[in-house]
């Protein structure tokens, strides 16, 4: 078996007197999409900050290739190739498309501390925002204000931003979150081929778009994994069923 | 072009013709009146880089305006009153040379604003705004207290200090030498909001976590930011105790921070030309109104209050017709 | 240095420390609650003292100049927060900066206006003036006695109006959830206007009584609400707790800081320059106690952790 792109090992983090993460374990292999389900207040949220370091947990270990990465900033995370997409959009919403996308250059080329060519002029920085815009089909729109783009493109542009970073594993926070039928299935079809690229932990509310894209299914309920397997494992287990699945169909 | 450039181009144009005009009518007032909206509009320029650029609420930029007035009011006491700033290791008399000057004041107001960025940039919003002001009154009280330079009474220089190659004594010498550096500071301000920096602290502003998840580092760029800005302020503060061959603690008063950010304000945050529409336009009402009424002050308030209120985007926003461009 | 310098020096501090708290109480309540931060606040400082000199004045009572202030500092901050204040609740920060900014300069160019650019006097009552004779032989002001068990008082019955009345809930409630407090059936419009009104009072009543000591004069206002912004950094932002302790901490570093400082440096340097570098450190001394606070706790000592 391959090495896991990135591991969690017993993760542990409590707010007070809620437990919120009761021992996480989990992988993502090179190539595969795993996605995280749960209700409502599961410590999905927290799972994905401890990942990406915005949250530190109280034991237990981060590794991005097999590097252990818990103790390193979010901003060190990103630019060892932990690429990840927000909830709500967190775009530059006064600046244009090209430029969301380059800041993203910027940030993984570690260089931006230079103060007088204008980054727009650089030729690596468009280079590598373009074609992260390309993939996503915004190049056209790359002049357009983020704040006129559609919801659906908002989306979009934030995996563009994500694919800037040349990623080793993708955290995405509900890219449905939404986008209606159509712009799922588009949505859907995009990151069903990216998998390819880096793997992508993927925590989604959307099970269509869950039990078509995902490899592996981990069940997420009050702070710990009750199940994971493959979809058809997920979709017969009973406790699953009972526990979460059955709430919600 | 666009509407803003064109403004751009005219309030350029008006600060070469209107002081050229007052060499030909033997106008000598109004050179120092364009003198000080150039100085103010510097200081505003680096305000606007923290403000506008970082989106830094920053009170105290009295501070460095301060800090610059008070290196070149030190430096050029001391020639003055043949009382060498130190003997050991070397003999040092001081300075009536405006390059040293500015290079010291920008220097020292650097410094400054890294140890007081690395203070207050642990915080944000509210608390930030607080700390600088306050740091600002800290400042304002120690050079009350400290009597060697004046303590309250400041320090005159009778001789304005000399540029090579420039009688400075000229008004109009000295304008275009403040009219030159302006320009210059316009010049790295528009270089740096197009550069990786600019963009990756615009990002920054508008959305931190997005920064960090790309691999930026927010502080480092609002700390960087801070500094620049309190340079270019710095060098503004001691421009204009060279133009009144006078600096007092006033320089550092909160009066002097809240002025700095209102000419950026009323020109328009973000905008390159911004704090100099702002500060010609300030400089002019103080004329004006001050002319017309003791308490000039209110009228400022109520327009300032209106700008706030009703005038998104300040006079070139408003001018424009364009929301700002930040990037 | 006698121990009754010292302990006439802690008391001068607590009742520094006692008015900065009757102002930062009412700014960390105004922010707590909805949010503002309010540059003008030294202005309704300066508005209580002119309605206590110019009452005092027409009428020689000094109560009735103390109701006066209560009620002019009062109307005023009512008015204000009616006028403009409330149209600054959903903006950022850096307006809700220039507009109280341009709010102080209404204030004082309009005070100087009414009132003129000399400074008026309050005096204090006589059954107020006058020392007294504490236990241990301190001859000490009545009237700044007096100022430290008013402020105790008020800050008393602050926290009893906060934590056993309606309005007090009501207040707490908008502190925590404002849309619950809307949902409740609470006229929030009401709520703040009642809430700015109380922490104008408040600034007035410490003019007012600060006033006494000093002169009362445009410009008075800015450097006390500077401090208090102190004593809120100290405190942590939207703590009444947290501005009494870091308004008494204020305090009395600022008074013993000036009469220690000095006297520290003479261990180390010759009397002159000990004097004049101590009389330095003094004035930056609160100052590097907000920043020994930012280093250690950047949320203030009672403020929520971020």
């Amino acid at each position: 078996m391959a090495d896991p792109a990135l591991e969690t090992r017993d993760l542990c983090k409590s707010f007070g007197a809620l437990e919120v993460s009761r021992g996480i374990s989990i992988s993502l292999l090179p190539g595969e999409i795993h996605a995280v389900i749960g209700p409502n207040g599961a410590g999905k949220s927290t799972l994905i900050q401890q990942i990406c370091g915005v949250t530190a947990p109280d034991s237990g270990s981060v590794f991005l290739r097999g590097r252990d990465v818990t103790h390193l900033p979010v901003e060190s995370r990103a630019r060892a190739g932990l690429a990840r997409t927000f909830q709500v959009s967190a775009l530059a919403l006064d600046d244009t498309v090209l430029e969301n996308a380059v800041v993203g250059a910027i940030g993984s080329s570690g260089k931006a501390f230079r103060f007088f060519a204008p980054a727009l002029g650089d030729r690596e920085l468009r280079e590598t925002a373009f074609s992260a815009l390309e993939r996503v089909g915004l190049a056209e729109k790359a002049n357009m204000r983020a704040s006129d783009l559609s919801h659906g493109e908002r989306r979009q542009l934030e995996v563009a931003i994500a694919l800037t970073l040349s990623p080793k594993a993708f955290v995405m926070d509900e890219p449905m979150a939404g986008l209606g039928a159509e712009g799922s299935r588009i949505m859907t079809g995009f990151l069903d081929g990216l998998r390819r690229e880096a793997p992508i932990l993927l925590v989604e509310h959307d099970m269509d778009a869950v039990f078509a894209l995902a490899d592996r299914i981990s069940v997420l309920v009050y702070g710990s994994i009750i199940a994971s397997g493959t979809v058809e494992e997920i979709r017969n287990d009973s406790t699953v069923r009972e526990a979460y699945l059955g709430e919600t169909a | 072009m666009t509407r803003e450039s064109i403004l751009n181009a005219v309030i350029l144009a008006l600060l070469v013709l209107v002081p050229a005009w007052a060499v030909l009518a033997d106008e000598p007032f109004t050179i120092t009146l364009a003198t000080r909206a150039v100085i103010l509009a510097l200081a505003a320029v680096g305000l606007n880089i923290a403000l506008g650029l970082g989106g830094l609420v920053s009170l105290g930029h009295a501070v460095f305006f301060g800090l610059g007035g008070y290196a070149m009011g030190i430096l050029a006491y001391h020639v003055q009153a043949y009382e060498p700033m130190f003997e050991w290791p070397f003999l040092f008399e001081g300075s009536k040379s405006m390059p040293a000057i500015w290079l010291t004041a920008i220097l020292v107001s650097a410094l400054a604003a890294l140890v007081l960025g690395l203070l207050s940039l642990r915080t944000s919003g509210v608390y930030f705004i607080m700390i600088t002001l306050a740091f600002g009154q800290m400042f304002y009280f120690f050079s009350i207290s400290w009597s060697a330079y004046g303590g309250e009474d400041g320090l005159s220089i009778y001789v304005r200090n000399g540029f090579p190659g420039l009688n400075t004594l000229d008004p109009i010498q000295f304008y275009g030498l403040c009219l030159a550096i302006l320009v210059i500071a316009l010049v790295l301000a528009s270089r740096l909001r197009l550069s990786r920096f600019g963009l990756a602290l615009n990002a920054a502003r508008q959305s931190p976590k997005r920064a960090e998840a790309v691999g930026l580092q927010p502080f480092r760029l609002r700390l960087t930011a801070f500094v620049l800005s309190g340079a270019i302020t710095g060098l503004a503060g001691a421009l204009f105790a060279d133009l009144n061959r006078f600096v007092s603690p006033a320089m550092f008063s909160w009066q002097m921070s809240g002025e700095i950010m209102i000419l950026v304000i009323l020109g328009g945050v973000g905008r390159l030309y911004g704090p100099v529409a702002g500060a010609i336009v300030y400089v002019l009402l103080e004329h004006v109104l001050g002319g017309l009424s003791e308490f000039w002050h209110i009228y400022l308030g109520l327009l300032l209050l209106a700008v706030v209120l009703f005038v998104r985007g300040g006079i070139v926003g408003a001018l424009s017709g364009r929301r700002a461009a930040h990037g | 240095m006698s121990l009754v310098l010292i302990a006439e020096q802690v008391l001068n501090g607590l009742q520094f420390g006692i008015m900065l708290f009757l102002m930062a109480a009412g700014l960390t309540l105004i922010f707590g609650v909805m949010g503002l931060i309010n540059l003008a606040h030294g202005s309704l400082y300066m508005v209580g003292a002119f309605c206590a000199a110019a009452v005092a004045g027409a009428t020689g009572s000094f109560l009735l100049a103390l109701v006066a202030a209560l009620a002019g500092a009062a109307l005023a901050g009512a008015i204000v927060e009616m006028v403009v204040i409330r149209r600054l609740y959903e903006r950022d920060h850096l307006d809700q900066v220039l507009a109280t900014f341009a709010l102080i300069l209404i204030f004082s160019e309009g005070t100087r206006w009414i009132f003129g650019s000399f400074p008026l006097y309050l005096d204090v009552p006589s059954y107020l003036s006058g020392p007294v004779t504490l236990p241990g032989g301190i001859a000490y002001p009545v009237y700044r006695l007096a100022l430290i068990v008013a402020g105790l008082l008020v800050a008393l019955g602050l926290y009893l109006l906060i934590s056993r009345t309606r309005i007090g809930i009501q207040i707490r409630a908008g502190e925590n959830d404002r849309e619950m407090i809307a949902a409740l059936g609470v006229d929030i419009g009401r709520l703040y206007t009642i809430v700015f009104a109380l922490g104008a009072a408040l600034a007035g009543l410490a003019g007012a009584l600060v006033g006494a000591i000093q002169s009362v004069q445009v410009g008075m206002g800015e450097p006390v609400l500077i401090l208090a912004f102190v004593v809120i950094v100290i405190g942590g932002i939207g703590s009444i707790r947290g501005a009494l302790i870091g308004a008494l901490l204020v305090g009395l570093t600022n008074t013993l800081g000036g009469i220690f400082l000095p006297e520290l440096m003479k261990l180390f340097m010759e009397p002159s320059a000990a004097t004049s570098i101590g009389a330095s450190l003094a004035s930056m001394a609160i100052y590097i106690l907000m920043a020994a606070v930012l280093i250690l706790r950047p949320t203030g000592l009672f403020g929520a952790r971020a």
